[in-house]
């Protein structure tokens, strides 16, 4: 049983480290993007490993399902270049790759220093012991109504906030907005442009833009 | 699984995911990106909440995933904001790359 788990730990690992060096080095921002998704569904499922299927949910729901779309919409909206030509990096990526693998030796190092025996409880003695009690959801529940009502609170005023900072700070005002052609207006644009380009060569296809 | 797996191995799997993400939000470029390596970085802490929660609180105390949850709410906020932000930012300059959004360079 302790070597499944041991295993299914390491594949979980490995998906959670593997799919983060994809999203930081992904040359196309959407393929980084899909890979921050399979990211979160690792640790989604490391957080069922360590029995919190309350948090494992809410990771689903909250980051793949708001944030990782979130993040597509603002890619496909800012749409520009994103090939395999452009440079992701900044020029100097090495000085923050230094940084990072010098952070994580400073965490890593006093650790196996100091390292004496994994902390492991000890396995119950007989097969029939008490099973061991874990809070879930009711004690969580309890918790936000009782000890953390303050936190929670100041949890939903944050919210607020931020659902209006970000309409007021993506707000566009009606004089300035460009308008956006159906598909069978620009069909009919084109088809138009090209009627004329056949009857007078020569003449140049421009673009319509409303309330400029 | 506590008996089968240290938290010490959880937790350098955690230290290992934050740096991942400390290093894509110093070296991309493009905003979106560095947006995606601060979710990386929430995402390691909250797996080291829930973890020592699990590892090393006693029964009826929830106290690390309840702030798992209040990290995930700010994480929601931080992208909401953020995103509108890379949204406003492109339709001045029509860029979203970090390092062409220099105009408060002294």
């Amino acid at each position: 049983m302790a070597t499944v788990v041991q295993i299914v730990f390491g594949l979980i690992a490995a998906l959670i480290v593997g799919a983060a060096v994809m999203v930081v080095t992904a040359r196309n921002v959407i393929h980084a993007a899909l890979w921050l998704i399979a990211s979160f569904f690792g640790v989604a499922a490391l957080y069922m490993l360590l029995e919190a299927e309350f948090i494992a949910v809410v990771q689903i729901l909250v980051y793949v399902g708001a944030i990782a779309i979130l993040i597509l919409f603002a890619i496909m909206l800012t749409r520009q270049v994103t090939g395999e030509g452009v440079r992701q990096l900044t020029e100097r990526w090495w000085v923050s790759l230094l940084v990072a693998v010098s952070l994580f030796a400073a965490v890593l190092v006093p650790t196996l220093l100091n390292h004496k025996g994994w902390n492991l409880p000890a396995l119950p003695a007989t097969a029939n012991a008490t099973p061991e009690l874990l809070s879930g959801p009711a004690e969580l529940g309890r918790g936000f109504v009782y000890e953390f009502l303050l936190q929670f609170q100041v949890a939903g005023v944050l919210l607020t906030v931020a659902l209006i900072g970000a309409i007021v700070i993506a707000f566009e005002e009606r004089s300035r907005r460009r308008r956006v052609l159906t598909l069978a207006e620009e069909h009919a644009l084109n088809q138009d442009a090209a009627r004329r380009q056949t009857a007078e060569p020569g003449l140049k296809i421009t673009a319509v833009t409303d309330g400029e | 699984m506590t008996q089968a797996i240290p938290l010490e191995a959880v937790l350098v799997l955690a230290a290992a995911l934050f740096c991942i993400g400390l290093f894509g939000a110093l070296s991309r470029r493009n905003m979106v990106g560095v947006l995606m390596g601060v979710e990386l970085m929430l995402n390691a802490v909250n797996i080291n909440m829930v973890a020592i929660g699990r590892y090393l609180e006693p029964y009826p105390y929830v106290a690390g995933q309840t702030f798992t949850i209040f990290i995930i709410t700010v994480a929601a906020a931080e992208a909401a904001v953020g995103l509108a932000m890379i949204i406003a930012i492109y339709r001045t300059w029509l860029t979203s790359n970090v390092d062409s959004v220099d105009s408060l360079k002294g």
